[in-house]
Order: C-alpha cells, then sequence, then structure tokens
C-alpha cells in the first residue's frame, strides 16, 4: 500500500480493497521502525490519525466522500494544527500547542485527510540542508550520510522513504523544490498568494507559499486542488479564480516553448546534473516542445537581493516570539529586559539569530536605503527579466540545484556556501512564479532534480509538463531502499 | 562592509537577543562574510527604479470592520508561559 500513488488510494479506498485504518495504520508502522533513523517526523499523534481515519471510514461507508477522504498526509511542522505541538524546528516553540488549524489544515480536514504528522524542518524554515533543525537532522532516505536539503526535509525524505504518500511544505527560496530535487520527489511552490499563509509560522512574508510534495505530478494537482483558493484571512491572499489542477494533464506539449535560460547552465553547475537535466529538456523536445535560449541577466543578484529581504522581514516577524503570550520563557527573568533578551537566546538557533541580526541592520535607521531599498529595487529588476522572458516563451526549464544531495555538516559550518544552493531557486520566490522540481535522473543513486518555472498562476501547465514528462520517463518511480523495506 | 564588534552588540540590543561574550567575535566575523556577499548590490544602477514589496505588486485589502471570532482569551492563555486572573504575567516594569 505505502508504494502506491494518492491517486491510486483514492479509487483504492472507493472500491473498499482497504480502509482508511489499515492504510494509516500502514503509514503509523512504517513510521515506527524507519523514523528513528530518518528523523523525518517531529511528532507523530497515532491515537488521533487513527480516529481520524476511523472517521473517514465510517463516511466513506455511508458514500460520503470528499477530495482526499481517507488518505493520510504528512504536514510540514510550520502549519499550525488545533491541539496539536506545532514546533517549526525550533526551541522557541517546542511547547507550543495552537489552539486553531492554519486554514490550509482547514482545507485538508475538509477534504477528508488523515493527518500522520508534523514533518522535521530547518528552524523556521531557514536553512537549505535540514541540519538546522531543534529535533537533530532528518537523513536522506537515499544515502544516509546526506543531507535531504531543507528547509522542508522532513516532508520530502517522508515521501521518498514511503512514510507519506504525500505531504506539504514551504517554500521561501526553494525549500519544496530542492529538497524534493534531493530526495527523488516532485514538489510544487505555486504561485506568491495561491494558498492561504493563515496560521502558517511566518518567515517572510511576502516570499512565503505552501505546497505539494508528492511523488508525481498528478498527485501533487490533486493536492493543489484542496490548498489552492481565496482565504479572506490573509490579506495578500490571491483572488485571481482556481482552477481543476487535474484536468489540464493530459494535454499535448506539441508546439510549447520552453526558455533555458544560459545563466542557469553556466559556472557552478555540476555538470553530471548538467547532463541529467539535458537529457530530460530533449525527452520535453521529443514531446513536442520547442527549446529557446533565453537570459536571465539579474541572475546573480537574486542571493544578494534574497539575503537582505528574507532576513529583513524575518527580524520583523520574529520579533513576536517575547516569551509572553506563548512559546519558550526564560528561568526566572530579573526583569522585562532580561526576559526579552534571554528567552530569544535561549530559544533561537545560530543561523535564525544570524539572520535576525543580518535583518535588523538591513532595516536599522542610517542603512535601510542602501540595503532594504536597494534590494528591493534590485528585486524588481529581476522580476522584470521573467516577465521579458516570458513573452518570448511559455515556461523556463533548468537545473533545481547546482548538483545532487551533499553529505551532513559538509556546508554547516559555512553559511554563504549553504545559501549557494538556493542559486536556481531563489529568484522563483523573489519573482512571486510557480516553481517546480520533478525528478530527472540519479548520479550515483542520487536524485537530480528538474526545475520548471511557470508564469504567474500557470500552475496547471506546469502539472502539465511534468505530468507529461513522468508518461514517457520513470524517475519519479524509482525509490530508496528503505521504500521497499520494513512492513508492506 | 566591515562591521564592528560594538556594532554587531548594539543591532543585537534593538534585536533583544543576548550573545555570550565568548560568541560576539565569531558572530561578527560571520556577518562580516554576509554583509560583504550583499554589498554586490551596491554595484547595481537603480536610478528610478521603484522598490517592490509584493511580487505581484497587490496592495493590502482592507475588509469590513466586523466581530467575525468568539472570545478565546482562555485558549489563549491556556498556552501562555505565566497567567493570572486573565493577565499575561511579566516581571515588574514600573517601581
Amino acid at each position: 500500500m505505502h508504494t502506491k500513488s494518492v491517486a491510486d488510494l483514492i479509487q483504492g479506498l472507493q472500491n473498499k480493497d482497504y480502509s482508511s485504518t489499515e492504510l494509516t495504520r500502514c503509514f503509523l508502522d512504517r513510521i515506527a521502525v524507519h523514523n528513528s533513523q530518518l528523523n523525518a517526523y517531529i511528532t507523530v499523534d497515532e491515537n488521533a490519525a487513527l480516529a481520524a481515519a476511523g472517521l473517514a471510514d465510517d463516511r466513506i461507508a455511508r458514500g460520503e466522500n470528499a477530495a482526499l477522504t481517507g488518505v493520510p498526509i504528512a504536514h510540514k511542522d510550520i502549519f499550525c494544527t488545533a491541539g496539536m505541538r506545532t514546533s517549526c524546528g525550533s526551541r522557541m516553540l517546542d511547547n507550543f500547542i495552537p489552539p486553531y488549524d492554519a486554514t490550509m489544515i482547514k482545507q485538508f480536514n475538509a477534504a477528508g485527510a488523515v493527518i500522520l504528522g508534523k514533518t522535521n524542518m530547518d528552524e523556521f524554515a531557514m536553512g537549505s540542508s535540514n541540519e538546522n533543525s531543534y529535533y537533530g537532522p532528518t537523513l536522506n532516505p537515499w544515502d544516509s550520510s546526506l543531507v535531504p536539503g531543507g528547509s522542508s526535509g522532513g516532508s520530502a525524505a517522508a515521501v521518498a522513504a514511503g512514510l507519506a504518500p504525500a505531504s506539504t511544505g514551504t517554500d521561501t527560496g526553494g525549500s519544496i523544490r530542492q529538497p524534493a530535487a534531493f530526495c527523488g520527489i516532485t514538489g510544487l511552490k505555486p504561485t506568491y498568494g495561491r494558498v492561504s499563509r493563515l496560521g502558517m509560522v511566518a518567515f517572510a512574508s511576502s516570499l512565503d507559499q505552501a505546497g505539494p510534495m508528492a511523488h508525481s505530478a498528478r498527485d501533487c494537482a490533486l493536492l493543489l486542488n484542496t490548498m489552492a483558493g481565496h482565504d479572506p484571512l490573509d490579506s495578500t491572499s490571491s483572488t485571481e479564480p482556481v482552477e481543476d489542477y487535474s484536468a489540464q494533464l493530459g494535454n499535448s506539449l506539441q508546439g510549447l516553448r520552453i526558455g533555458l535560460p544560459r545563466e542557469y547552465f553556466g559556472e557552478g553547475l555540476a555538470s553530471a546534473t548538467a547532463e541529467r537535466v539535458n537529457t530530460a529538456l530533449g525527452e520535453l523536445e521529443k514531446l513536442g516542445a520547442t527549446l529557446v535560449d533565453i537570459s536571465l541577466p539579474h541572475s546573480e543578484l537574486t542571493i544578494p537581493a534574497y539575503y537582505i529581504i528574507a532576513p529583513a522581514e524575518a527580524s520583523t516577524n520574529l520579533s513576536r516570539y517575547d516569551g509572553v503570550r506563548y512559546g519558550h520563557r526564560c528561568q526566572d527573568p530579573v526583569d522585562l529586559h532580561d526576559l526579552y533578551t534571554r528567552t530569544r537566546e535561549e530559544g533561537f538557533g545560530d543561523e535564525v539569530k544570524r539572520r535576525i541580526l543580518v535583518g535588523t541592520y538591513a532595516l536599522s535607521a542610517g542603512y535601510y536605503d542602501a540595503y532594504y531599498k536597494k534590494a528591493q529595487q534590485v528585486r524588481r529588476l529581476i522580476k522584470q527579466d521573467f516577465m521579458a522572458a516570458f513573452e518570448q516563451v511559455d515556461l523556463i526549464a533548468g537545473p533545481t540545484t547546482p548538483g545532487t544531495a551533499f553529505a551532513l555538516g559538509s556546508k554547516s559550518d559555512d553559511p554563504l556556501a549553504m545559501y549557494l544552493e538556493d542559486i536556481y531557486t531563489l529568484a522563483v520566490n523573489l519573482a512571486g512564479l510557480p516553481g517546480m522540481s520533478v525528478p530527472a535522473g540519479l548520479i550515483d543513486n542520487k536524485p537530480v532534480g528538474l526545475q520548471l518555472i511557470g508564469k504567474h498562476f500557470d500552475e496547471s501547465r506546469l502539472l502539465n509538463v511534468a505530468h507529461q514528462y513522468q508518461q514517457v520517463t520513470d524517475w519519479h518511480q524509482q525509490h530508496p531502499a528503505v521504500m521497499t523495506e520494513g512492513a508492506a | 562592509m566591515a562591521i564592528e564588534q560594538d556594532e554587531i552588540e548594539k543591532i543585537a540590543e534593538l534585536a533583544r537577543i543576548s550573545i555570550a561574550d565568548d560568541q560576539i567575535g565569531e558572530l561578527t566575523q560571520r556577518i562580516t562574510a554576509i554583509l560583504d556577499m550583499v554589498d554586490q548590490l551596491q554595484a547595481v544602477d537603480t536610478a528610478n527604479v521603484t522598490p517592490m514589496a509584493n511580487p505581484l505588486d497587490a496592495t493590502q485589502r482592507l475588509r469590513a470592520d466586523e466581530v467575525t471570532e468568539g472570545n478565546l482569551r482562555e485558549a489563549f492563555q491556556a498556552i501562555a508561559p505565566a497567567v493570572e486572573d486573565g493577565l499575561y504575567l511579566v516581571p515588574k516594569v514600573i517601581d
């Protein structure tokens, strides 16, 4: 059961081939066997999962199936779940039990999905390796000496290892696409504002976006159908109409124009990764697409622009953690100042502190124009590059990451080397575009991701292209050994 | 752009994060490295470029000023570190 797609599970539950209780039990058993090593989940509540599965079975018996009734799913531990701890990978929220559900969680609950648990992540979603989690790193299911990527590393590893059929993640600078690439799964970051941010712990509010992670584009479309939509409680939520993302999957790619930004294939891209990506692009050509050379001239400025804007917004958002209303509080504060400064020293990890300090600096008197305003101007130039490119092409393709998953510990002492991991993904967030990572090969048993970037609100086309690619390739069906071990 | 140790201390104070004395040196180095990297932005000509705060250039929507939630004070206070009689407790602020 654990190797089946979400689409097949929906069918199997409807046909009563198995119950949601059996299905949920299967995944809980696999989590019990494998999670102590992989550390993909921070919190698993077996009783709550089985209770939800039981309710789903009652609904199925009454013929009241909703879109995902009885399908077990893992959520990144950044989405508030009423009554279930939401740590965001931080000591600051180690004891935080939200009194409400995120809008996205409500949507999944309304669709009948069962929550298997909450997945591991870099603290406050700041990181590209999952090594910044207060709960210890998640390991890559393909090779436990490698990182799974981040920050949605737990969500990617859980799907890759068969500890969940699908999961949710968030992507502020690559945090869905990079771990999807490193773990050999399919992940989609929708257009900014497509999925509600209410109840999603905020990192950088003009960049954050939630999205689905699964084995295939078809499954991502099913999840996005549940997640997408306007939320009046999120002032940046889009009012663009939501499509049926499963409806366009079968479209032909004949005549499709795909832009290849030459800046994404230059120095810094590992040659083996380039070769696998080029092979994938060749498959898209065979499917009828035309490949077009394009340029995104401001690409090299995405890292500096991002590392002003994201920390600036983070320093503002994270000012709420003061030890007063919820979360960690230091012992025996002598006065209010001591309460704030010691609570925040103890509650935040090193990378989070660094970003808060950089952000505070960039926003402080005398530096605002030189840093924050400048970065926002460069951000517009980066967006304009994409808008110009989209006058010539329907979508853009390239590598998701410069190389395959790297060894645990190999970059954790060097923040700048870690930041370079996101060189091909950051621009998508800065421009607010939808982006996907699709499995496109293996190098020494390490997955490679093909990145697809679409126009604003063009998720249907991205999913269509990825699905058509997955009809003629089987990289998305290649699994690490752990997938076939343990409970069946 | 190099940043001095006392500036890091000032920023840390603004951000209300206490930093142990033996960590200030290393932190200063790392933040200097990050600021050196972002300095690339200074070479870009951004004359007449409007800063972009929202990737869709959307503006904040307003909603009608109506009460949509009940009083959830008890639920919120149940997860607070210290409360008494419906109030959040903090160390004494005024003598």
